[in-house]
């Protein structure tokens, strides 16, 4: 790493300090409203036709956008760092750094790709 | 050794070995405050399959009518209901570190002295709450 000229690690941190925010504040209420008080019933899940009319709007769907790629370079930087420090897999650095970024990349095009797609 | 008297370094061919102890790899689970820190990191990882469960969602939901009931059927299973469980309490315990850490990372100084820990932190709970029941009120609406 040491060849290396510029840095990536800066834009990095912000996309997981962003994401972090993202996740802190935002994925709490959906677990616990899609996760649990629909499936179980404690409250009345909403009807398909209104997640659709919800999702059909352009600002909901650059929120949702926003809700699923943002925290996936969250993931990628922690459960690097994990796997690094954690498990001391020093040797597998490269390799471990494009499955996490590459794993958010790919999160991330599927939801634009399925967020574009459902009008 | 005092750095002032230390003579500057001179590396020779027969250069001693670097004192490093091996740090064991599960270094992280004999104390508290490091399996904590380690649970915090993993959190992430619930916070990534949270992320895949909303992406299936929205598959399902795109596929129509049946195929989002379907995906509700499968969010009703008792597995489902565990996991979705486990994660909502990792991701409460992200939630809480990261606004804790919010004073550590901005220091505010108003007429030269800090500010408390909980003036920075509480705005945070703050608009947690507003944003949570926005989002529900959206929902059920």
């Amino acid at each position: 790493m040491s060849t290396q000229k510029t840095s990536n690690e800066a834009l990095l941190w912000m996309l997981f300090s962003a994401g972090g925010v993202i996740a802190a504040f935002l994925v709490p209420v959906h677990i616990f409203l899609f996760g649990l008080a629909f499936p179980l019933g404690w409250l009345e899940a909403p009807s398909y036709q209104h997640l659709m009319q919800l999702v059909r709007m352009p600002a909901v769907r650059m929120y949702l956008f926003l809700l699923c790629s943002a925290p996936l370079f969250h993931w990628a930087h922690r459960f690097r760092y994990t796997l690094y420090d954690g498990l001391q897999v020093k040797h597998l650095n490269e390799v471990i750094f494009i499955l996490c970024y590459g794993g958010a990349l790919l999160g991330t095009a599927v939801a634009g790709y399925l967020l574009w797609r459902m009008a | 050794m005092n750095p002032s008297t230390a003579k500057p370094v001179a590396y020779t061919e027969f250069h001693p070995r670097w004192y490093r102890p091996r740090v064991s790899v599960y270094w992280w689970l004999g104390e508290w405050r490091y399996l904590r820190f380690i649970l915090r990191e993993l959190s992430s990882v619930f916070v990534a399959a949270f992320v895949i469960a909303t992406l299936l969602g929205l598959r399902a939901l795109r596929n129509g009518p049946e195929a989002y009931a379907r995906f509700q059927h499968r969010l009703q299973s008792p597995t489902a209901i565990v996991l979705s469980t486990i994660s909502f309490f990792f991701v409460l315990f992200h939630t809480i570190t990261w606004f804790n850490l919010a004073p550590r990372a901005m220091a505010i100084r108003v007429g030269g002295k800090r500010l408390p820990d909980f003036v920075i932190a509480a705005p945070n709970y703050a608009l947690w709450l507003v944003v949570s029941v926005a989002v529900g009120w959206l929902v059920l609406r």
